[in-house]
């Protein structure tokens, strides 16, 4: 059943695979986002208490919904390296981490200049906020891991078991607004069920939100490509690769 | 359209310091993460790039290394 996903385990078929996916995320990421930006700041309609600061929101819940999701995205690929040792999921985990640990640092750095007008604070150690600091030092800790050893596998077995063990803090963060007291506010878009709030300034999030998860993949291949050749650098075919990029 | 002219549109209703912060500081940390990966793409091709240039100058070294040493043996012989 699972046959034909063998041949992308190999590093070869796998680089000219998402080579020619890219083209095809950037021009999602540009259409998206450009449309959902331009929606959120100029024609979404202001919160008729926050007022125009609401549209912070656009940037902030989808930035923060993704720094949760790729970090699942880097505990799964962590659990396949340890458990299959797959090499190019070490590759894949090693290009995330950098994406991720952006994404989670838009998410503090909106949140903290929506709190100001909102709350009146920029900061405040309550459980949501404080979780995603720490999401964002997990991120830290595996990129810092994955660039200290000069062994690749061995940086993929230390980076790995630190991803596995911080997975325990997704659904610290996804759950904390309801499990504490907290400043953040409940959720208000979710997959599942109607959104809390008019379709005026939902399908802008919409565009936004596609957007940024075409942007992610776009880099997060960028990436990928860049670890698949570092690693696979005394392979013949890398060889005859970089010899032909260099004639163009 | 929300704004009426672009000064209310930067002033976004008393909030336009909150808001061009949050985008300006996304726009600049994506820019840069799209920017720096695509750099490292380039950087990792070019230093596979010079290793294999170093392996063939090393290669070479060695072939006229070879040659010298055949042609000191050969003019041995033709002396002795």
């Amino acid at each position: 059943m699972w046959k034909w996903l063998h041949p992308y385990a190999n590093p070869e078929v796998s680089y000219h695979f998402t080579k020619k996916l890219m083209p095809w995320f950037s021009m999602l990421t540009l259409t998206f986002l450009s449309i959902g930006i331009v929606w959120a700041l100029l024609f979404a309609p202001a919160d008729y208490q926050q007022g125009n600061s609401f549209r912070i929101f656009y940037l902030h819940v989808p930035a923060a919904i993704l720094s949760m999701g790729i970090y699942v995205g880097i505990a799964i690929a962590a659990l396949s390296s340890l458990v299959w040792q797959l090499k190019l999921a070490d590759a894949s985990a090693a290009a995330m981490a950098p994406v991720g640990a952006v994404f989670t640092a838009i998410a503090l750095i909106t949140g903290s200049a929506w709190g100001k007008p909102t709350w009146g604070t920029w900061w405040v150690w309550d459980a949501r906020l404080t979780s995603e600091l720490i999401l964002l030092f997990l991120y830290l800790g595996i990129i810092a891991l994955h660039n200290a050893f000069e062994d690749k596998a061995l940086a993929g077995k230390a980076a790995g078991i630190l991803a596995l063990v911080g997975v325990v803090n997704i659904p610290i963060i996804k759950y904390s607004v309801e499990w504490w007291n907290t400043l953040h506010q409940g959720t208000t878009v979710s997959k599942l069920g109607a959104p809390s709030m008019s379709s005026d300034m939902y399908w802008p999030f919409v565009f936004c939100f596609i957007g940024f998860i075409g942007l992610v993949t776009w880099v997060i291949c960028i990436r990928f490509c860049s670890e698949i050749l570092a690693r696979n650098a005394m392979r013949p075919w890398v060889r005859t690769l970089v010899n032909d990029t260099e004639e163009k | 359209m929300q704004f009426s002219s672009f000064a209310e549109f930067v002033a976004m209703g008393g909030h336009g310091f909150y808001v061009w912060l949050s985008y300006g500081v996304s726009a600049g940390l994506l820019g840069l993460l799209v920017l720096l990966s695509l750099r490292n793409n380039n950087k990792v091709i070019k230093q596979i790039r010079l290793r294999q240039k170093r392996e063939l100058k090393l290669k070479q070294a060695a072939h006229i290394q070879q040659d010298q040493v055949q042609q000191n043996i050969n003019s041995q012989e033709a002396s002795s």
